[in-house]
């Protein structure tokens, strides 16, 4: 065995050990007490109530959930799946800021005082954690679907750079947990549900309106029936999304200026009036290369 | 006799993954009205969490490519145990069931032309798998959801169904409940498709979701349909092991790939020490030729971290079972040592593999930079399933088809990587095709009362134990600890034996559970009835494993190492005897067609 070789094992050999300390610790196997402030409730009666559990290195929020459950509250509902941060089911308040339970590590959180767990606020509540978040469902089916133009080749199939392909990618990220939905204050507190679809469904409309393939316009709907309006602008739902989509920046600015240029720009009004048709239209005939890494923005 | 809300439809899909969404999509477009139902919100199953791609000979990065090859190499990798004529319509289709994705909005990534990209991935002969970054799956199945919500089909989200319910020999319908109320509905369906996944939560350590429960499996093998293959699970070699809370995460064969190497607690490169002799040729025999390889030199042959999926993971368990394990179970891959070959090596593991790096980081709090990550094997897919006609994927009760995972047949002893997101959208069409048209011919199907009371009964049982019973987490976690441990990676005829004397503890013990509480949205009522999936299939695995004695594929037997030609000749079959026995048979695969034969020999 050569030195360097030797040097590698070393490192290994020293790298297991601190692996084996790491769970020796007091932050290790070794467990200790702390306590969960947990919503408990059916429909919109509830309570918070304490329940103290073992917790060892590397746990997350929802792990303590489930040893909750499986230690005596076998019926604590509580939703998730891949408990990876992958599928957005297990959307919860916790210490009051909307988190993903699943990639919520209990190192981040002080435990020496309760750890409060709840259901979001923003939904109307089911049982425990668990909301009933159908109106998010209901208000895609408002937006209208993607529509692609005709094939670009013989074959069936288009063509799209990269570049055109990337900026809808950072919408299509999203894994519908609703946190951004949770944390809007048009749907927190005013319960505006069914005028204003939400930054959630704001990124799907965005998605559709940047998808390099896509023909329809759905700037009057957007106003008209989506309340884009309502939204001012905190930015609140781009701090809390688990994806880190810039979903006021990137998605919902450039469709408020849709909005904008299309029905308080007189000049633009003008514009398309003389040329008889939507300036959106013109400029996507012009930006026929649009597949083109240059054409970044053509839709906007 | 209890009541029912009732829903009636021509094609009743049972599951929501990418299988599920294309079969009620066909079906749809077919013109049967169609019920969907599934265990949790839209757009959350277990389709989400792939990541490589979707393989399809689309040929654009390697123009050689095409469905030929594709089905050689989906052949060779099933070990020749497959259903050739799904290896055949699966190759031949996928380019086509990929690009229509397109045509519904999915946004792969791009070639230089503009084209969909392709990347390599083990056992594929060419690049071939359509992607996005490394999260197509969750492209797919918003893809195929986004386009659902606007077709004539009803979703029944958050449902469980706990019984297929028959007419005769037909199939009739399905009985289920709602998980937010805990009341029963009773589907009328004229054709059901199962699109349920897999088996994954029999086991403790597995990258599966929870809803991984067997459901499908066990709704058709109690409903009277054959399943087969199901001694083949794939055991995926590198999953977190450390902390708890994550064991069984997916750690990406992409580490290894970019130069990650697989030490034991002593340091020693241990993947050096037995390279099966098939594969000695094109695997190299010393650190440095494997290290070119990963650099991307075509003259150096592939480091041994990188030989078959199989084969990686049995070493991993050898070197732990023999004492040479890391501290929490599981052997070192490590990536930081590139640093000694690399200058800017910390950069370059960030930029190369950014989900890692971060899900280490977030989940464990080790820098891959710099220290060695803890990994070892993860059951992660069953070759196995219900087995159907190959073209129209009915099973062998009339009206009863499956798609995806749950199926079986296209993977045979060993599935590639990125056949799988082509599996269930090849199939996933077709079994909503042939549902459609099966329905089309059928008068309503007769909906037995009864039938659907018994099972009823049944079901709330767990309510009526309040004092005393056990609660059913216990009961999940020790079958699971069990299968883990006798039906695992690495099998032996005593201790299947074992396993089976120990189901049949468990299914006292799960007959006798208790849950607390009432019937909305109560998980441990929910678990207490998942267990019963769970213990079928877990049956049926180890029984069909003692069946095969010989090693191939995912399936590894201790006691018999060596592959035997005699068994390459016909699938095990499992089904239920006329007295509610488990009845294992061995079923001759068909003669293959000779163009087949002829493709197989061209690209041996």
């Amino acid at each position: 065995m050569s030195a360097a070789e030797n040097s590698f094992a070393r490192n290994i050999v020293e790298s297991g050990q601190r692996a084996a300390a790491r769970s020796n610790t007091s932050a290790g196997t070794e467990t200790h007490a702390a306590t969960f402030r947990i919503w408990r409730g059916a429909g919109p009666t509830g309570q918070l109530q304490d329940y103290s559990t073992s917790v060892s290195e590397g746990m997350v929020v929802l792990d303590a959930i489930h040893q909750i459950q499986a230690e005596g509250a076998t019926d604590l509902a509580v939703r998730w799946n891949c408990k990876a941060g992958k599928c957005g089911s297990c959307s919860a308040e916790i210490n009051g800021m909307p988190r993903l339970m699943c990639m919520t590590r209990l190192s981040e959180l002080d435990l020496q005082k309760p750890v409060t767990v709840e259901p979001m606020r923003a939904f109307p509540a089911v049982k425990d954690l668990v909301t009933d978040v159908a109106s998010n469902f209901r208000a895609k089916k408002r937006i209208r679907k993607f529509t692609p133009r005709a094939p670009d080749a013989p074959d069936g199939t288009w063509r799209m750079g990269q570049a055109d392909a990337d900026r809808v990618q950072e919408f299509r990220k999203c894994i519908e947990c609703f946190l951004c939905q949770d944390v809007c204050h048009v749907l927190r507190d005013h319960q505006l549900h069914e005028q204003f679809v939400g930054p959630r469904l704001l990124v799907h409309a965005a998605q559709l309106e940047m998808h390099p393939l896509d023909i329809l316009d759905r700037t009057d709907e957007l106003k008209e029936n989506h309340g884009i309006g309502y939204c001012n602008i905190t930015k609140c739902c781009t701090k809390v999304c688990p994806e880190h989509i810039t979903i006021t920046d990137n998605a919902i600015i450039p469709l408020k200026e849709r909005v904008v240029d299309k029905h308080f720009d007189p000049l633009g009004k003008l514009v398309r009036l003389v040329r008889g048709k939507s300036a959106r239209g013109g400029r996507r005939e012009a930006g026929g290369g649009k597949r083109g890494a240059g054409s970044g923005g053509a839709k906007l | 006799m209890a009541e029912y809300q009732r829903h009636e439809h021509d094609v009743l899909v049972i599951g929501a993954g990418g299988a599920g969404l294309r079969a009620a999509i066909e079906a749809a477009h077919g013109g049967a009205s169609v019920g969907l139902v599934c265990k949790s919100l839209l757009g959350k199953a277990h389709t989400v969490m792939a990541e490589g791609g979707v393989a399809a000979a689309l040929a654009n990065v390697d123009d050689r490519d095409n469905w030929k090859v594709h089905f050689a190499d989906t052949m060779r990798g099933g070990q020749y145990l497959n259903n050739w004529r799904m290896a055949e319509l699966h190759a031949k289709e996928a380019p086509d069931r990929v690009n229509e994705l397109e045509a519904l909005g999915a946004v792969f990534d791009r070639t230089d032309d503009g084209r969909i990209l392709q990347r390599n991935f083990g056992g594929h002969k060419y690049p071939r798998l359509a992607h996005v970054g490394d999260r197509t799956g969750l492209e797919i199945i918003r893809t195929l959801q986004d386009h659902a919500v606007y077709q004539p089909i009803d979703v029944h989200m958050e449902c469980t169904i706990v019984s297929l319910l028959k007419d005769g020999n037909r199939i009739a319908g399905a009985l289920g409940y709602d998980r937010d109320r805990g009341r029963f509905k009773v589907f009328v369906a004229k054709a059901v498709v199962l699109a349920t996944g897999g088996i994954g939560r029999a086991f403790s350590v597995t990258s599966n979701s929870w809803e991984y429960t067997g459901d499908g499996h066990a709704l058709a093998y109690n409903a009277g349909a054959a399943l087969q293959d199901m001694e083949f699970v794939q055991f995926h070699p590198t999953g977190m092991v450390w902390p708890p809370s994550v064991r069984g995460i997916l750690v990406t064969e992409g580490v290894r790939g970019e130069g990650g190497i697989l030490v034991n607690k002593e340091g020693r490169r241990f993947m050096f020490d037995d390279i099966p002799e098939n594969y000695r040729g094109q695997t190299a025999d010393n650190e440095e030729e494997g290290w070119r390889y990963t650099q991307g030199d075509k003259n150096a042959r592939r480091p041994p971290e990188l030989l078959t999926r199989d084969h990686v993971a049995r070493a991993i368990m050898k070197e732990v079972r023999e004492g040479r394990g890391s501290p929490h179970g599981g052997v070192f891959l490590d990536i930081s040592w590139i640093s000694s070959k690399l200058s800017g090596a910390e950069e370059h593991i960030k930029k190369k593999l950014p989900s890692m790096y971060h899900q280490f980081k977030q989940l464990a709090d080790i820098d891959i930079t710099k220290e060695p990550m803890e990994v070892g094997p993860t059951t992660h897919y069953v070759m196995g399933g219900i087995r159907v006609d190959g073209d129209t994927q009915m099973s062998s009760v009339p009206g009863l088809f499956a798609a995806g995972e749950v199926g079986a047949g296209l993977h045979g002893a060993n599935r590639l990587g990125g056949n799988s997101l082509s599996d269930l959208l090849v199939f996933g069409m077709r079994a909503g095709k042939y549902a459609a048209e099966f329905a089309g011919r059928q008068s309503s199907p007769r909906v037995d009362l009864q039938q659907a009371d018994a099972i009823v009964r049944t079901a709330l049982e767990p309510f009526d134990r309040r004092d005393g019973g056990e609660g059913p987490y216990q009961v999940e976690h020790d079958l699971q600890t069990m299968m883990q441990e006798l039906v695992g990676i690495v099998r032996r005829e005593d201790e299947m034996r074992r396993a089976l004397d120990g189901l049949k503890a468990l299914k006292e013990r799960a007959r006798k559970v208790s849950v607390t509480g009432n019937r909305e949205y109560n998980p441990g009522w929910h678990t207490a009835l998942d267990l019963q999936n769970l213990l079928t299939v877990s049956e049926i695995v180890a029984r069909a494993a003692l069946e095969r004695k010989e090693s191939r594929g995912g399936h590894f037997r201790d006691d018999f190492p060596e592959k035997d030609p005699a068994y390459g000749k016909f699938n095990i079959v499992v089904k239920r005897g006329s007295n509610g026995e488990m009845l294992v048979v061995r079923e001759p695969i068909p003669e293959m067609r000779d163009d087949l034969k002829r493709i197989i020999e061209e690209n041996k």
